[in-house]
């Protein structure tokens, strides 16, 4: 546990001069904040911009962020030289995914703030963002296992990554696609958003999105035993 | 210190390590010296347990090197190559992690810098760092944890003399220290200073071990001494009463410049043994 808080740490501090992961956190949040503010349209459900870019926060920051931190720590080595000084891969995938997770969620708590939510809302939106984003996180590490550096990282992430944030977008346009989205999180999080209340959530919505989470523990736990942390 | 017995490795249809022994003792500096992919990473993975072995046994201090506690690994120090630092952090930074996690006190850091020479570059993130000063660096961060024994791949491959030199020194002083140091490198220079006893590795399997010079005088064919005179002509002696009177005459007469003997280096040992070259 001491390990993982270490890492986390170590996280915070490189974070902060990494403007290419740092980005990934606060893009979306401001953009949402900005539209939200800016875009007045007749007929606009309320807090329009938000959740949409609640759910394409979701579908995208974790993912990207998580497998380019541990693409990036393969490539340079700094992943080796941290398994070697008996960090525990458990206490790094805690350390990496519980700071992406926090980040994650302050971009959320960010657009929750703009969006004005009354207290039961905030309640239900933070639940389904926590949620959708460890879905995400765990995604993301076992796509980062897989990839052997932060080019491959990035080519394994993009097309998982514009499904998950624009397919639920699309579904507003096509039955087929909105078929094909209803089998993923981000989707379900998209409909659980429109209404936010606990009692409207239904049980097909919560089985996927367990149903999701369950696949990419399983995705996680393959990439895990083929590679390890680190391929040999 | 270290006990290998047999190991073996295989990638896919690929055998890199064949019927590995080796013994190495406590305070000495073993080289491991072969040519690029002859198997002296995977043999270091597999001693420092980051690699399991597909047969054979390794011991370190006793213990096996797949069980060993975070107690055992946190007095080994391991520096793989010149990656293996967070570019964007400090010099300062980057220990300061390790410090973290070995539960050192942070005002070790400093002393440590200082040690390696990179006093001066406390703030500078290790991106900007000249590839002598990451080698420092690393070790800088193994050293932090005042390991018992060292494993370096590579410690000096890629660096200018000067640098090579420093880090020279480092091992040394390491070694004055009680450490026992496991190095490999293609540097034959290197391994005949700094190294106590050496085995050469040619495709997975050790061909030749021992002292560096004994090694040399085994492979010594020739056993002549070679004179180079002051008037530039050399001369070859062989053993026995010719060359003695010649040599006896040769130092009598003030003639002779330089007397060496006619035993190979380690890079033609290893070319004699394998037909291949060992700086590759």
């Amino acid at each position: 546990m001491r390990e993982a808080f270490v890492i986390f740490r170590k996280q915070v501090r490189d974070t902060l001069k990494n403007k290419e992961i740092l980005i990934q956190f606060v893009l979306l949040p401001v953009l949402a904040v900005i539209m939200e503010n800016a875009v007045k349209v007749e007929g606009m459900p309320e807090n329009y911009f938000i959740k949409l870019f609640s759910v394409m926060f979701a579908g995208m920051a974790p993912l990207v962020s998580m497998a380019a931190i541990l693409a990036e720590e393969k490539e340079k080595g700094t992943l080796r030289v941290l398994l070697m000084s008996d960090v525990s891969p458990f206490s790094y995938l805690l350390g990496t995914g519980s700071y992406v997770w926090l980040l994650c969620m302050a971009g959320s708590a960010v657009m929750a703030a703009a969006a004005g939510f009354r207290a039961g809302q905030l309640m239900a939106y933070l639940s389904v963002m926590g949620a959708g984003l460890a879905v995400s996180v765990a995604a993301g590490a076992a796509l980062g296992m897989f990839a052997r550096s932060q080019m491959m990282a990035t080519s394994l992430v993009m097309p998982v990554m514009l499904v998950l944030a624009f397919l639920p977008m699309l579904s507003a346009f096509q039955e087929t696609v909105r078929k094909v989205a209803g089998i993923l999180y981000t989707r379900q999080m998209q409909i659980f958003l429109e209404d936010l209340r606990f009692d409207r959530m239904d049980f097909k919505g919560a089985a996927i999105m367990v149903g999701n989470l369950a696949m990419v523990c399983l995705l996680f736990i393959i990439a895990y035993k083929r590679n390890g942390l680190e391929r040999e | 210190m270290i006990r290998a017995d047999g190991v073996g490795k295989r990638f896919g249809e690929k055998e890199v390590l064949r019927e590995v022994n080796l013994q190495i003792e406590k305070g000495e500096i073993f080289g491991l010296l072969g040519p690029s992919g002859a198997g002296k990473t995977t043999l270091i993975k597999i001693l420092t347990g980051q690699l399991a072995a597909d047969c054979g046994e390794v011991f370190i201090a006793g213990k096996d090197a797949g069980r060993l506690t975070g107690g055992d690994r946190r007095k080994i120090g391991i520096m793989m190559d010149s990656f293996g630092v967070y570019e964007r952090f400090s010099c300062y930074e980057n220990l300061k992690l390790f410090a973290q996690l070995f539960r050192i006190p942070e005002k070790e850091i400093g002393d440590r810098l200082k040690e390696v020479g990179l006093q001066d570059a406390v703030k500078t993130p290790a991106g900007k760092l000249s590839k002598g000063m990451r080698s420092r660096l690393q070790l800088a961060r193994v050293f932090l944890q005042k390991p018992e024994l060292l494993f370096l791949d590579e410690p000096t491959g890629g660096l200018d003399p000067g640098n090579a030199e420093e880090i020279h020194r480092l091992i040394l002083d390491k070694k004055r220290e009680g450490c026992t140091i496991f190095l490999t490198t293609h540097n034959m220079a290197e391994a005949e200073r700094l190294c106590d006893s050496i085995a050469l590795l040619n495709e997975g399997k050790i061909v030749e071990r021992g002292m560096p010079k004994e090694i040399c005088r085994k492979y010594d064919r020739q056993r002549k001494l070679c004179i180079h005179r002051y008037d530039g002509v050399e001369e070859e002696l062989s053993n026995g009463r010719d060359g003695a009177e010649r040599l006896y005459q040769l130092l009598w007469e003030g003639l002779a410049e330089t007397v060496h003997s006619t035993e190979p280096d380690l890079e033609s040992v290893f070319m004699e043994l394998t037909g291949r070259k060992l700086n590759l």
